[in-house]
């Protein structure tokens, strides 16, 4: 068995460098979010603020439903229809873009940041 | 000739119940990625090993055996959906520099662990319908380079073990 070639080495270091750089754009654009958007089969179903504490319950057509809270600016899926509940195991969320994805249900709660909502009060 | 046929079918089921451990561990690791059914692609060390000890044909057929019964064991069918797709990219990849100069055995696992959740994180994204999914794929990205360096280093071990079977 041949060692390690030249060209492992670029592409290992190929990828680590592009995902330093990314890495580094999102710490650098990191904020806390504003705003949780609801999605549902691909569509936005509500959005709610996260500045006021809340217990908030998206229901599906077949009698699914996730239910989540929002307490001191987290996210958190706390019950769900679905039968993983790997979206109630997943941890809370409050850094805009982080999201919760409940893939049987086809749910997704995604934190937006606040320059977003800055730019929606100015458009309207 | 019997004897050898003998070894080739030996190969494979320990090859299976080695993907059926190894997935079973991996569903115990948890990623810091937040898609249910994203794995960190331990299996691919069964692949890799296939493919340089059976062939190209026997790895793929190999990797579509071990993901439907690892999915009906542990999984569900929507993740099995991320299991295909990392599966057979990781699988293709592999399979078109394993004869090339370009890259050594341990550098094909590597480019096998990188596609395999480049394939997750792209289905995971048609599935749930939301394009900033890929917003993950430096974790899967950083992932799939360790994996796929471990899970080299692993089969090389493995495959001068088998060596006698199949030559
Ligand atoms: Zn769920």
């Amino acid at each position: 068995m041949k060692m390690l070639k030249k060209n492992d080495l670029i592409l290992v270091g190929i990828i680590l460098l592009l995902c330093i750089g990314f890495f580094a754009y999102r710490k650098m654009t990191e904020a806390p979010g504003s705003r949780v958007e609801v999605m549902m089969n691909g569509k936005l179903y509500d959005t709610l603020t996260l500045q006021e504490d809340t217990v908030y319950t998206v229901k599906g057509d077949n009698g699914s439903y996730n239910t989540f809270k929002i307490t001191d600016g987290v996210v958190d899926m706390i019950d769900a229809s679905c039968p993983d509940k790997l979206c109630v195991n997943q941890a809370g969320i409050h850094h805009n873009h982080e999201t919760i994805v409940c893939l049987p249900n086809k749910v997704i709660l995604e934190v937006v940041g606040a320059e977003e909502g800055e730019v929606d009060i100015i458009a309207n | 000739m019997e004897k050898k046929k003998i070894n080739r079918i030996t190969t494979y089921g320990l090859l299976v119940a080695l993907a059926f451990i190894l997935s079973y561990i991996e569903n115990l690791i948890p990623i810091p990625v937040p898609i249910p059914g994203i794995k960190l692609g331990m299996a691919n060390l069964v692949v890799i090993t296939a493919l340089y000890s059976l062939g190209i044909k026997e790895a793929l057929s190999l990797s579509i055996l071990r993901i439907i019964l690892v999915s009906f064991t542990y999984g569900s069918p929507s993740t099995m959906l991320f299991s295909l797709a990392g599966g057979l990219l990781s699988w293709g990849i592999m399979a078109l520099f394993k004869n090339g100069k370009l890259f050594s055995f341990v550098g094909v696992s590597i480019l096998g662990g990188i596609f395999h959740n480049v394939g997750q994180i792209l289905t995971a994204v048609f599935v749930v319908e939301n394009i900033n999914i890929v917003y993950y794929l430096p974790f899967l990205l950083i992932s799939g380079v360790f994996t796929g360096a471990l899970i080299g280093i692993l089969g090389a071990m493995i495959l001068k073990r088998l060596k006698h079977l199949y030559q």
